[in-house]
């Protein structure tokens, strides 16, 4: 990588993602036939939440500060390691994609742990939500990996999305095609959009991830939001990357590719969350399991 | 030289119960007597261990007059990796004693229990130094039973009892099994020094015999599902520092019993790594979900030792599918995730029970449900408890990480390496780790949440603030330690591929482990996240910052009873797992729009325990019962019983001439 690869590879992560948020808004809002807001606004709201004041439950600790703080720093890193087109990752090493997992997993813990400080029923009930639904993610994340891992017998992310992506697509379409649907089902629970989450609602009792973090205010709360962008990116960035089977040389216009496929992603959870309603808490369990078996076919499909 | 260190250190380590005993004058200079020995001893073994991981150990052979021959102890790579956790929490739990289980407050048990906990360390220290039957068998027989005496060191109390005797049993099961085992070795070696099994030297079946029997025999006392059944009782009977030691590196002598089996026999069929693989994700998953369930701190934290002995399992079985391929390379990763794992586990595993027994010793009680809000009156026990944490649920910076990364490399090697079964075992193996590693955040982030963080509830006064020097010492200690493996791996990685090396039998298996980006991780996390908590503090010094209530949805008189308990945290997992962990749950039916008052209550027993070996051992009782109906007492019937017996055996005879 040149200074100006690290730079881009630097920047698009901490500037692109809310353009994303902003994008998926646009899209609800279009479909419903409304004209929305600007696509900048998520830009706005953060500005805006940085020069608020801050109010603090009396019943928290500095476990309360240390989720947003942590969640955003860990959101960044696994951003880091996921390849940005052409140019490679940031950090890349054999079994990067247990980093990221894991890295995220650590920004989860104590996002949950600062939401159980409050000491609120809502935020509890968030919380335990949280933890029960990225528990069946997770599977569904590897499994999906796993199809790559065993079709391009390498296991850092670097080499499973590099040049031979689409030599890969042509040996395993069936197993990668599924794996791309179980990252897509992972993406949305992750990112709590829907049919998982409903971020937009306002009754405390339906919500998962917005309840976990009701209590954060001011710059906390704007680390949070740009948090959870930044999630979004990553997952987005590994979704595109595993789902188109053609490889763009040059770092600049692979770069490029990389953001307009996040950009239709950003515009396919729009669509989504615009023609489906949030499911039953009872019935989320379901479809993540549904999520893990497919990419358990998917990985079925590669033995023999 | 190493050798001759670590049997002077097992010595302190066996003797400081019995040196306290001979100290008259006062019951606090005899505590301490005792700690100095332990951390002598430790001090001693750990110095032994680490030249034998720097040049590669050392024997001794003691001249003995008897049949079974001479006796030779010995310290190799592998013993010495086992050896460092156990003097590191045998030191730590001696210092923790002093202010957790002073003999002035327990004049009755207090010399029993010194002695025992002596006993039983320097016993494990021996079972790793033995190279030969006898003496492994002896060191065996002194950790085990001296730890039932440690377990049972509150004896009024009746669960302390019963799960003293369901020890009791377990451990006797699992000595039985080591006999057939040690004797079908001598049968295949003719000899009672534990030296390799020579390739075909015995037929198939005497090996897989030699394999199952390590597996229930050590098995039962790592506890591997289902054999784990006496570990939770036990586990929080034992007072707590015995908890940790039992939990932190009893166990893992089991481990290091099947390791040093299977670095006896070279040339393992797959079926031996494959069974261990499914043998180990079972324990995982199942081991995670029954802590999930738990509403007990100290139950909790045993099942957590279920799972972390999966996971060690499973990078052990992913080792044996390598080795039995030639895979030396994946073969070295994924051993060496699993006997890091087993030192990390110790370290992290000993430091929660030592916070946990803090909680207890403040509080006075176990019950995840009655506590809450405790890490404003013990800060420090409540920042070192959530390093615990964050490290046994395997996340960065920290050392659980590490070994899990590693275990997972070794999987997803194996399943790019190899075709057919194994590959497909290794591959279903990885993404359960996954679920594993999602429910162990749960777990853990209930546990943190319940006790330490949110509003007090009725059982939180904490008596005397944070726990006292001689407790918190040790469990800093601890989270250094995991603090250190964590950011930098790589000074282990020597020791690790060193152990590696005797295990698999291959002097040169190498290791390859991304360990500088693993360092890279951890720094890069802490010094982002220390970066942006300053840059937040200097935002926060300058925007106005109020405090107020936790917002309530408007509702005017909030208490710490409304908030989410441990139970309705666990709550939808636990019914997402309800076919393997068959809750028990009683409430009220509500009739009317205003109901009157009713209580609910539900509880997770031990499926295994509770539903499966207890009702069949009351089957046995029964159908041995109704034999006693010839046990008539009178000659008349025991001489007739004589005469049938003589004749059937004449009968027999005469038929088979």
């Amino acid at each position: 990588m040149t200074a100006s690869d690290v730079v881009l590879a630097i920047a698009i992560p901490l500037l692109f993602p809310p353009l994303m948020l902003g994008v998926v808004t646009r899209t609800k809002a279009r479909l419903a036939g409304r004209r929305g807001p600007p696509l900048l606004q998520p830009y706005y709201d953060l500005l805006r939440l940085l020069r608020k004041g801050v109010v603090r439950s009396r019943t928290t600790s500095w476990v309360f500060l240390a989720g947003p703080v942590v969640g955003l720093v860990t959101a960044c890193l696994a951003a880091a390691i996921v390849p940005l087109g052409a140019n490679g990752a940031l950090l890349s090493f054999p079994g990067d994609l247990i980093a990221f997992a894991y890295l995220l997993g650590l920004g989860r813990f104590f996002t949950i742990a600062a939401a159980l400080d409050t000491g609120s029923a809502f935020e509890g009930m968030g919380a335990s939500r949280e933890a029960a639904f990225s528990c069946l993610a997770e599977p569904a994340a590897f499994f999906a990996l796993l199809v790559l891992v065993k079709l391009s017998g390498a296991y850092s992310l670097g080499s499973m999305l590099g040049p031979d992506l689409p030599d890969l697509w042509a040996r395993g379409a069936p197993s990668l095609g599924l794996a791309s649907v179980s990252l897509f089902v992972v993406l949305l629970a992750e990112n709590s959009r829907m049919p998982f989450d409903d971020p937009t609602t306002h009754l405390e009792l339906t919500m998962i991830h917005e309840v976990m973090v009701l209590d954060h205010s001011g710059p906390p709360f704007a680390l949070i939001l740009y948090g959870s962008a930044i999630k979004l990116f990553a997952y987005g960035l590994l979704l595109a990357r595993v789902a188109t089977p053609f490889h763009v040389e040059g770092a600049a216009l692979g770069a490029g590719v990389a953001l307009c496929e996040l950009l239709g992603i950003a515009v396919l959870i729009g669509v989504v969350e615009s023609v489906m309603a949030r499911l039953r808490l009872l019935r989320v369990p379901s479809l993540l399991v549904g999520a893990s078996l497919l990419g358990a076919f998917g990985v079925l499909l590669l033995v023999g | 030289m190493t050798t001759w260190l670590a049997l002077i250190g097992a010595t302190l380590i066996a003797a400081s119960g019995l040196l306290a005993l001979c100290v008259r004058r006062g019951p606090q200079l005899a505590d301490r007597a005792a700690a100095a020995s332990l951390a002598a001893g430790a001090v001693t073994a750990l110095a032994g261990s680490v030249l034998a991981l720097w040049n590669g150990g050392d024997s001794l052979l003691f001249e003995a007059g008897f049949p079974g021959g001479d006796l030779r102890l010995g310290l190799d790579a592998l013993s010495a990796l086992f050896l460092l956790p156990v003097a590191v929490l045998t030191a730590a739990c001696g210092t923790y004693a002093l202010a957790y289980f002073p003999a002035a407050a327990h004049p009755r048990e207090a010399a029993r229990l010194r002695v025992s906990f002596g006993l039983s360390s320097g016993g494990m220290i021996l079972v790793l130094l033995a190279r030969h039957s006898l003496v492994f068998l002896a060191g065996w027989e002194i950790m085990a039973i001296a730890a039932f005496f440690a377990v049972t060191a509150d004896d009024r109390d009746a669960e302390v009892r019963d799960a003293g005797f369901l020890y009791l049993v377990s451990t006797r099961a699992s000595t039985l099994c080591l006999v057939a085992l040690f004797a079908l070795h001598r049968v295949a070696t003719g000899s009672f020094d534990l030296v390799p099994i020579g390739a075909g030297a015995v037929p198939p079946a005497i090996q897989s015999a030699l394999f199952v029997l390590a597996l229930t025999g050590f098995g039962l006392k790592a506890g591997l599902v289902p054999l784990h059944y006496w570990l939770p009782p036990a586990h929080a009977a034992a007072p707590t520092h015995v908890s940790a030691l039992l939990s932190g590196v009893l166990i893992k002598v089991g481990i290091y019993g099947i390791v040093r089996v299977v670095s006896l026999v070279p040339d393992t069929p797959p079926w031996w790594g494959e069974s261990l693989l499914v043998i180990g994700v079972v324990s995982a998953v199942l081991g995670v979900a029954f802590a999930l369930a738990q509403h007990d701190v100290k139950r909790l934290l045993a099942y957590h030792s279920v799972e972390n002995i999966g996971i060690i399992a499973i990078g052990l079985g992913a080792a044996l599918i390598a080795r039995a391929a030639g895979h030396w390379q994946t073969a070295a990763l994924a051993l060496a995730g699993s006997l890091l794992h087993v030192a990390n586990h110790a370290l992290f595993k000993g430091l929660l029970f030592l916070g946990a027994g803090a909680v207890v010793q403040r509080t006075g009680t176990r019950s995840l449900d009655a506590l809450g809000g405790i890490a404003n009156a013990m800060p420090v026990t409540a920042l070192l408890f959530l390093v615990g944490a964050v490290s046994i649920v395997g996340l960065p910076p920290l050392n659980g990480f590490v070994s899990e990364f590693l275990v997972y490399s070794g999987l997803l090697r194996v399943a790019i390496a190899a075709d057919g079964g194994p590959w497909l075992l290794a591959a279903l193996a990885a993404p359960a780790l996954a679920l594993v590693g999602g429910l162990a955040l749960a777990s853990f982030a209930k546990v943190v949440g319940s006790v330490f963080l949110g509003a007090p509830r009725h059982a939180s006064r904490v008596e005397g603030g944070d726990a006292p020097g001689p407790m918190l010492a040790p469990m800093a200690g601890l989270a250094a330690t995991c603090a250190a493996i964590g950011i930098a791996p790589f000074a282990l990685a020597p020791a690790l591929a060193a152990a590696c090396a005797v295990a698999l039998g291959r002097p040169e298996a190498p290791l390859a482990a991304p360990f500088g980006a693993l360092s890279l991780v951890a720094l890069a996390t802490l010094a982002l996240c220390a970066l942006l908590a300053l840059a937040l503090r200097a935002r926060l010094r300058r925007a106005p910052l109020a405090a107020g209530l936790t917002w309530d949805c408007g509702y005017a008189a909030p208490s710490a009873r409304m908030q989410y308990s441990a139970s309705s945290f666990a709550e939808p997992l636990v019914r997402a797992f309800s076919f393997a962990l068959l809750p028990r749950t009683r409430a009220p039916r509500l009739a009317a729009v205003f109901p009157g008052s009713g209580a609910f209550h539900s509880e997770v027993v031990d499926a295994v325990l509770d539903r499966l070996l207890v009702p069949a051992a009351r089957a046995f009782a029964d159908a041995a019962g109704r034999l006693r109906a010839l046990q008539r007492g009178s000659v008349h019937a025991y001489l007739l019983y004589v005469w049938l017996a003589l004749f059937a055996l004449l009968a027999v005879t005469g038929m088979s001439r």
